[in-house]
């Protein structure tokens, strides 16, 4: 093959070589960010109705315990929560790509749950009211009409969250997950191939995330009327 | 009027035996407060069964209010409404006013059925899942059973081809006229009717007053009306209650109140609204 030459911090070979085991530690990446958002979707819708009907007190607790986990950083809390399990003897082993996508999750479900709650105040109080009129059951109306309409509104942030997420999963190498950053930190120090192993990390996220944010983007159009 | 309200009433009864001559709707010294501004203070009438009552009025002379208390979108601030000799959100129990639970409520709201001046579909729904929803998840009703109800009730407004249609599809007309189906969906015995042709163009006016007047003729729901369409109250309703301030300033049969009105406050509303 005839490649330019630039192999002072250049190898194809390199690249090559590389590539296979990267990408085998971008399946994990993939796994905290397709569970992460599950758990966060989840959770987040979870959260935004607690806050809705929870009396008084309770809800102040939650409200307190949502801005703590929005207020500090991931990594504090991957690091906190992997050496609570892993300092802790009367606590069973955890593997730390389950530490760490569940915190993703909950972490990110703090901010999914401000978008549940827009969309939800975004459906319009004519809407409640014809609820009220017709005497449905809350449960049942927060399915069929509250719901619907406010996923309308909610749907493109959370997939906006989802890529955020996406990118936040390079902070799983604090706990020592094998994640797409983290093979490749690796193999650029056993090769001493670091150009090559993190401009090829740089491609795959961008290969992931930008048709995925153009998908978002045309889902968000699509939503747009009924 | 018989007095049905033993103070010992207990949640749920319909009140000691005189249910037949239990008014459709009561209000018992009723007041509403939004603030300090009090829109209807120390309000009493009664709408019997079967009666088409059109509340008229200036704005801000309490009409909707009054449709909105009855289907518990807004609270009252003091006294009682009585739904067929029945408490609706507040009964005295043991000489003290007690709201009732939410579940009481709805059981109430149930038997009445509200038509909004902005029609309030459901967006996310056909035409045909709006006409169902409530029958099949409110009365129980089998799927096929509340789609047969929705279908005749459509081809009674004259829409029985939108069945499938998103309401955004429709013009105001037939979306008003989608939103009277739902309501009778629900065989409500009191229907309330919310200046429901107030958002609609001029054209579109007629279909809907069509569709009233023809269930008015056919139908004995009990009807409370807020309308500026004067010929519309003349021709289905038997009484007009004409409202100043929070209060009925006049109660009679419209071929009085409209020709021949013993207020002058009355006569001069009345001629501002055929001026227009």
């Amino acid at each position: 093959m005839n490649f330019p030459d630039f192999s002072d911090f250049w190898s194809w070979e390199r690249a090559f070589e590389a590539l296979p085991i990267l990408l085998r530690g971008f399946g994990n990446t993939l796994i905290a960010t397709v569970l992460g958002t599950i758990i966060a979707a989840i959770l987040g819708l979870l959260i935004a109705v607690l806050l809705r009907v929870l009396p008084g007190w309770i809800d102040w607790l939650l409200k307190l315990a949502v801005a703590f986990v929005r207020n500090t950083p991931l990594v504090v809390q991957l690091l906190f929560v992997y050496y609570l399990f892993a300092m802790n003897p009367v606590l069973i082993e955890v593997p730390a790509l389950v530490i760490g996508t569940a915190m993703i999750g909950v972490h990110y479900a703090t901010y999914m749950s401000e978008s549940y709650r827009a969309g939800i105040d975004s459906v319009p109080k004519g809407q409640w009211e014809a609820i009220s009129a017709l005497s449905l059951p809350p449960g049942r109306a927060f399915r069929s009409v509250v719901l619907p309409q406010a996923l309308r509104a909610t749907i493109p942030s959370l997939g906006n969250y989802a890529v955020a997420m996406f990118k936040d999963t390079p902070f799983l190498f604090a706990i020592s997950v094998v994640e797409l950053v983290t093979s490749a930190q690796q193999y650029g120090a056993r090769n001493f191939a670091y150009t090559e192993a993190f401009t090829l990390a740089g491609l795959i996220f961008l290969a992931a995330s930008y048709p995925t944010s153009l998908l978002i983007r045309r889902m968000e159009k699509s939503l747009a009327q009924y | 009027m018989p007095s049905t309200d033993s103070g010992l009433t207990a949640p749920g009864s319909t009140g000691p035996g005189s249910v037949g001559s239990d008014p459709a709707i009561r209000f018992q010294d009723v007041e509403k407060r939004f603030g300090d501004n009090v829109v209807l203070k120390n309000l009493n009438f009664s709408v019997q069964p079967g009666e088409r009552v059109t509340l008229i009025g200036p704005s801000g002379s309490g009409k909707t209010t009054i449709l909105r208390l009855i289907m518990t979108l807004e609270s009252l601030t003091d006294g009682f409404i009585y739904i067929n000799g029945s408490p609706l959100t507040h009964e005295e129990r043991n000489g003290r006013r007690t709201a009732l639970p939410p579940r009481e409520v709805r059981r109430k709201t149930r038997q009445i059925g509200m038509v909004f001046q902005q029609f309030n579909l459901f967006p996310n729904m056909t035409v045909a899942e709006n006409l169902i929803e409530a029958p099949m998840h409110v009365l129980g009703m089998s799927k096929a059973d509340a789609l047969a109800k929705a279908r005749g009730l459509l081809d009674k407004v004259g829409l029985a081809d939108k069945e499938n249609e998103h309401p955004s599809r429709l013009s105001g007309g037939q979306q008003q006229r989608v939103a009277i189906a739902r309501a009778l969906a629900m065989d409500p015995e009191i229907l309330l009717l919310d200046e429901v042709t107030s958002a609609l163009d001029p054209e579109l006016v007629d279909d809907v007053l069509n569709v009233l007047r023809r269930l008015a003729g056919e139908t004995d729901i009990t009807m409370l009306i807020v309308t500026h369409e004067m010929q519309f109250a003349k021709d289905v309703s038997q009484r007009v209650m004409m409202f100043d301030n929070g209060a009925i300033l006049e109660d009679g049969p419209p071929e009085e109140i409209f020709t021949n009105p013993r207020h002058e406050r009355t006569a001069k509303f009345l001629s501002a609204v055929l001026d227009q």
